[in-house]
This record gives structure tokens, sequence and C-alpha cells, in this order.
């Protein structure tokens, strides 16, 4: 049986030539690619998204990871069989209409990326057509939604009121957060979840999908 | 652009306190900022609703409400002067007539109370710096500068005192470089794009004032060392960056007063102390009454050199005391009437020093706020000929007094960050000493970057 300890640590280290390198012994060795990413690869990250819960990793180090453990699964990635996944699901992440804030939606989009999510950032000031037509053509199954201004909370609001008047609200779980939102906001508005932190959206995201 | 100020505006640590500048604001109404009083200043935001052409009339009410609440409390408590800050959202600088609007009801209400009851206030106006978005164009040309132009000069037309903002000149490059802690780029986006950056958007917001009878005040660093100084506070990225980044935002900051802004200085810039040492300009800072918008390790250490003293933004929601706003004025009025009862007894050393040995040994950035070690590190930016050199300059001298700090036991760092010390030691000395050079360098390292929107190329 393969040794994935010294692929997973080096994701955790963010040292992607190592990755490669033991990625390619892997690959040689006739292991499973599937297992190549899911016992080495993200087995590394999952150790990753824990150590900066608990305040052990910086972002720049957890971004490092990222970029180590996606160039090895883009190596191993074409030698997967046909319809094996290798994400936990499509996010689409954005800042509403009018608000113009980007780095705290940017890294919780960045949190979901580690822990195995395929995020599509749709950037700050998105209408709800942009995030409708984004949903369709990713086919996500997550919208995530960011303010920062108690006056565009209500954007929030309308958004998910798009997304209903153009229905593809019962194909999508919706969660909501940024600075002036609470979970009564959250009930009110028919948002599906909120969390207060990029490691807590996570945790939300896998308990809705779940 | 040559930077002007070549001099420290304090050489004796014991000169620089709070409540007194070198270079005080006289203000028409009597007010002098930095002459000896620590004045309170207010600044507060809409609850939860939305800005509509429709919503108009209620967002008025709502400032109306507030404006009242926060004079009243300045009537009952005596206070010897305010400042009022609106930062406007930004649908009132998307319509600069809704943003002047806001100004007329706001000012009009403050007229009432120094009428009625002799309360001197004065109106600082903030418009939001919308040059940013997919949209965007140009930033000195198109709709977004156009916005932002025509609400300063419809807001210092309707009753603003004081014009200010907090631009965005380079912010997009920052925000990478701090999510990255990548050093140089936090150079380049703030010692050249956005040092140029506010060059030209100072030198209008200049014109405007001195057009319009109003005191150009200055700028802040809010998305970015802010923005740096969260992500630290919450364990995201170094603190030591966050306080790197503090002090090279000084050298950005300043050229508000490089093109003729006089101060105060905008509350949420901390690096405003450094902008204190070198130019005699006063400043507003917020530290603990601030944590109703956002926590800071800064809680007390801030008040030591302020001028004003700000709780950054507090939005009309009921308490049980009464509305948000009119309890953050009661709580900057009871501090500021300690400071200056402190100064009247001659204690203001002596105050001055118990708030900042009351943070400094626990953050890096408490520590850079330190009157003794803003001057030191002050001192060798001043050296730099230009806005490149002395970013970096502000960096290195910080690295250099926060190791020092370290091992003398001034400041409590982990092996962590001291380890990162080390690595932005070495990412600063990557960057070549030719501006041309390292500004091809990074264009050519930043491809989705447009510089050209800043006339860069």
């Amino acid at each position: 049986m393969f040794d994935f300890s010294g692929l997973s640590n080096a994701v955790i280290a963010g040292d992607e030539d190592v990755v490669l390198d033991l990625a390619q012994q892997a690959i040689n060795a006739k292991v499973d690619p599937l297992s190549i990413i899911n016992d080495g690869l993200i087995a590394g990250m999952n150790v990753v998204g824990a150590r900066f819960k608990v305040n052990d990793m910086y972002v720049p180090e957890v971004l490092m990871s990222a970029a180590a453990m996606k160039a090895g699964v883009a190596l191993v990635k074409p030698l997967l069989i046909s319809g094996e996944v290798t994400t936990k699901g499509t996010v689409v992440i954005g800042t509403v209409t009018g608000d113009l804030h980007d780095i705290g939606k940017s890294l919780v989009g960045m949190m979901m990326e580690c822990s195995g999510y395929a995020v599509i950032d749709l950037g700050v000031d998105v209408s709800g057509d942009d995030f409708v037509a984004a949903i369709k053509a990713n086919k996500a199954e997550i919208v995530a939604l960011s303010c920062m201004l108690t006056t565009t909370m209500l954007q929030m609001k309308t958004t998910i009121e798009v997304l209903a008047a153009q229905g593809v609200r019962k194909d999508v779980k919706v969660i909501i957060g940024g600075a002036p939102i609470t979970q009564e906001f959250s009930d009110n508005i028919g948002s599906d979840g909120y969390a207060t932190d990029a490691a807590g959206a996570v945790d939300l995201i896998t308990k809705l999908l779940n | 652009m040559t930077v002007k100020f070549t001099e420290l505006a304090y050489t004796n640590v014991d000169e620089f306190v709070y409540g007194f500048a070198k270079k005080p604001v006289k203000c028409a109404n009597g007010m002098v900022i930095g002459g000896g009083t620590v004045y309170p200043e207010i600044n507060m935001t809409l609850p939860m609703m939305s800005i509509t052409e429709e919503t108009m009339p209620k967002v008025l009410a709502q400032y109306e409400e507030m404006i009242h609440g926060v004079c009243s409390m300045g009537v009952e408590l005596k206070v010897p002067g305010m400042i009022v800050e609106i930062e406007l959202l930004p649908p009132c600088t998307f319509n600069p007539q809704w943003g002047i609007d806001v100004t007329k009801v706001v000012k009009g209400v403050m007229k009432e109370y120094e009428t009625k009851f002799g309360l001197k206030s004065l109106l600082r106006m903030t418009p939001v710096d919308v040059r940013e978005g997919k949209a965007l164009k140009h930033m000195y040309k198109g709709a977004e500068w156009d916005q932002v132009m025509d609400t300063m000069k419809g807001c210092a037309a309707n009753g603003a005192d004081f014009l200010a903002i907090e631009s965005v000149g380079g912010k997009h490059l920052h925000d990478e470089s701090v999510m990255n802690i990548d050093l140089p780029k936090a150079v380049f986006s703030l010692g050249i794009v956005g040092c140029r950056d506010m060059i030209i958007l100072w030198d209008e917001i200049v014109k405007i004032s001195a057009a319009n009878n109003v005191i150009a005040s200055g700028d802040t660093a809010c998305g970015f060392a802010n923005t740096s100084m969260v992500m630290g506070h919450k364990n995201f990225i170094p603190k030591v960056f966050a306080a790197i980044d503090r002090v090279m935002c000084a050298v950005r900051t300043m050229v508000a007063v490089e093109c003729g802004a006089v101060g105060p200085d905008k509350d949420c810039g901390y690096e405003g102390v450094y902008l204190k040492a070198i130019t005699g300009t006063p400043i507003s800072m917020e530290g603990r009454v601030a944590a109703c918008a956002h926590s800071s390790a800064v809680g007390n250490v801030s008040l030591a050199l302020a001028d004003c003293w700000s709780n950054e933004s507090v939005e009309n929601v009921r308490l049980l005391g009464n509305m948000a706003p009119t309890v953050s004025m009661e709580q900057l009025i009871y501090d500021c009437r300690q400071m200056n009862v402190a100064t009247a007894k001659g204690l203001a050393l002596q105050m001055r020093d118990i708030l900042v040995e009351s943070d400094n040994k626990y953050d890096p950035t408490a520590y850079i706020m330190t009157p003794s070690v803003v001057l030191k590190i002050a001192g060798e930016i001043i050296k730099g000929k230009t806005h490149f050199e002395r970013t970096k300059i502000a960096a290195g001298a910080t690295i250099t007094e926060l190791r020092a700090a370290v091992l003398s036991g001034f400041l409590e760092l982990g092996p962590k960050e001291m380890k990162y010390l080390d690595i932005f030691e070495k990412q600063l000395k990557s960057i070549p000493a030719d501006e041309a050079q390292f500004t091809a360098d990074m264009i050519k390292a930043n491809p989705k970057h447009d510089l050209r929107m800043y006339d860069i190329s």
C-alpha cells in the first residue's frame, strides 16, 4: 500500500515541487488516481483546514497549501475515469448589489476552495441576475452572499427573490454573511444559513450539502 | 512630485502629546483643533435600510434623528466643542445630490443647536471613493471620478467645514499583498501607485476646499493598513505585517498634507501619529470607543496622541441607554473630559504614558504607536527623497524597531511572528533601488491589473 503521509505533509507545507514529485511517484506505482487525490492531497488539505480553524496557520500559508494541492490534482486528474468527481460541490459567491467590499468574501471563497469545493467568485456589486446566470452556467449547489453595510443588507433579500422569480431557488442552498448579518436576519429573509466567519461558512455548506 | 517634509515637526518627545499639534487648525467658530483641547468626533451611520430615491426622505429623517441626539448630548454634558463626521454611503456619492441633501440636514441641525444653545460644532463630510468595481474604466475621468468630485463640491458648498476621503488608489494590489503577505507588492501599491493617486486626488480636493472656503482635512489608510490590522487581529496574517504596513501607509496618507490638507487627519488612520510627528498636523484617532464598529489591539494607545477622539462609526439602533450614536457621543465626551482635565492639571504626559503602556507590549501595531518609537521611525522616513524610498525605509525601520523591542523585552511576540520578521526583511531586500525598474517589474508580474487606468504604464 502506498504511504500517502509524505504527499499530505508536502501539501501541508505548501511545497508544490515535492507534491508534484510524490504524486508522480504514486502514479508510477499504479496507485488509484482517485486515492491519490482523496487520501494524499485532500487529506493534507483537511489538516490545513483544521489547523487554520484553531489559528495555527495563516491565510497565506493556507493559500500555498491550496496551490500545492491544486498542482497535484492537475497532474492526476487526466488519469481519472470519466465521471469521477474531485470536488465536493460548486459554490457561487459574491458581494451583493451596491456593496464594494471584497476581501472578507474572498477569504470565505478561498477557504471553501481549500476545503475541496469549486468556487466561482463573481466579485463585488453583483446583481441577482448575475447570480442566476452563474448558478445556471456552473450548475452550482450553493450560493454565498456577502455584504458589509447596513444599507446593502436588504439586497440579500432582493437577490433571493430574484433567484426564486427566475426558478433557480429550489436548486440551490443560499448562505449569507458579513459584518452586520445575524442569524435572525438570515431567517427573516429566507436564507438557508448564516456563518460568522470563513471556517464556519465551510462547516455550514458541508452540513447543507449532506 | 518631490516630498515636502524633510524635518520632523517634533524633536522632543515630551512635546508630542494628545491635544497639542505644532500646526493647530483654527476654525471660524473659535474651535482650535490641536490647540490644547481634545474634542469628541462622532461618526454615525444608518440602520438596516435601503437608500433609493423613494427612501431618501426616511434616510434624511434618520440623519436628523441622529444629529439631534448627539447635539443634545453635547449640550447636556457641556462639551466645549464637537466634530460630526458623516461618511457618506455609496448611493449618496453615486448620486451627489443625495450626499448634498444629507449635508444640509445635518448642518441645519448643528446650526440650530449653535443658535439655541451656543453649541460649537464642526462638520466633516467624507464622500465615498467610488473609484472601484467592475464598471470603472479610469481613475481620473469618467463617471466615478465625476461623482466623487461633484459630491465633494456639493458638500463643501452646503455646510461641510472639513472635507475628507478614504481613498482607494492601489487598493486592488494591496488586497492581494495582504492575502499573500507580499511586502514588495505592498510597497508598490502604497509607495508608487497609491502615492501617485493621492497627488492627483488631493490636488483636486484642496482646490475644491479653497474655492468653497472649507478645510481640506485628510485621508486614511482605511482600505489598506486597517485591512491588514483586522486580518492580523484575527490571526489570518502575521501581526508584524500589519504593523509594517501601518507605517508604510503613513507615507501615502501624508501625501494629502503635501498637497495642502491641514487636518485634522481622519480617525481610522492609525498612521496619523506619524503624520503628526512629521508634519505637525492635528489628528483624529479612534480606539476603545470604536469597539462598536470593530475590535482592535490599540484601544488606549491610540488616544495618547489624539487631537480629536472618534468612535469610527455606529449605526442608529436603540440601546438600553439611548440611541447608539447618542451613547457613543456620551462615551467620547467623558473620555475627552478626562484627557483635558489631565492636561489642565499638568498631567498630560503621565496620562499619555499610561495609555501607551497599557497596550504597547501586547501587539506590534500598538508598539509602533508608542510616541518615542514614532519619532524614531519617522526620523528615518524623512531621509527618503521619494515616496517610494520613504515607503521602503518605513518598512525597514519598523522591522528593526520591532526586533529590537522583542529582544529588549518591550514587546511580546511569539517565535512564528519573529520568523516572519526575517521573511519580510528578505522580501524588502529583494526590491530594486530603481523606482522605474521596480515599477516595470511589478507591472509585468501583475498582468491582470491594468495600471493604465492610473496613467501608469
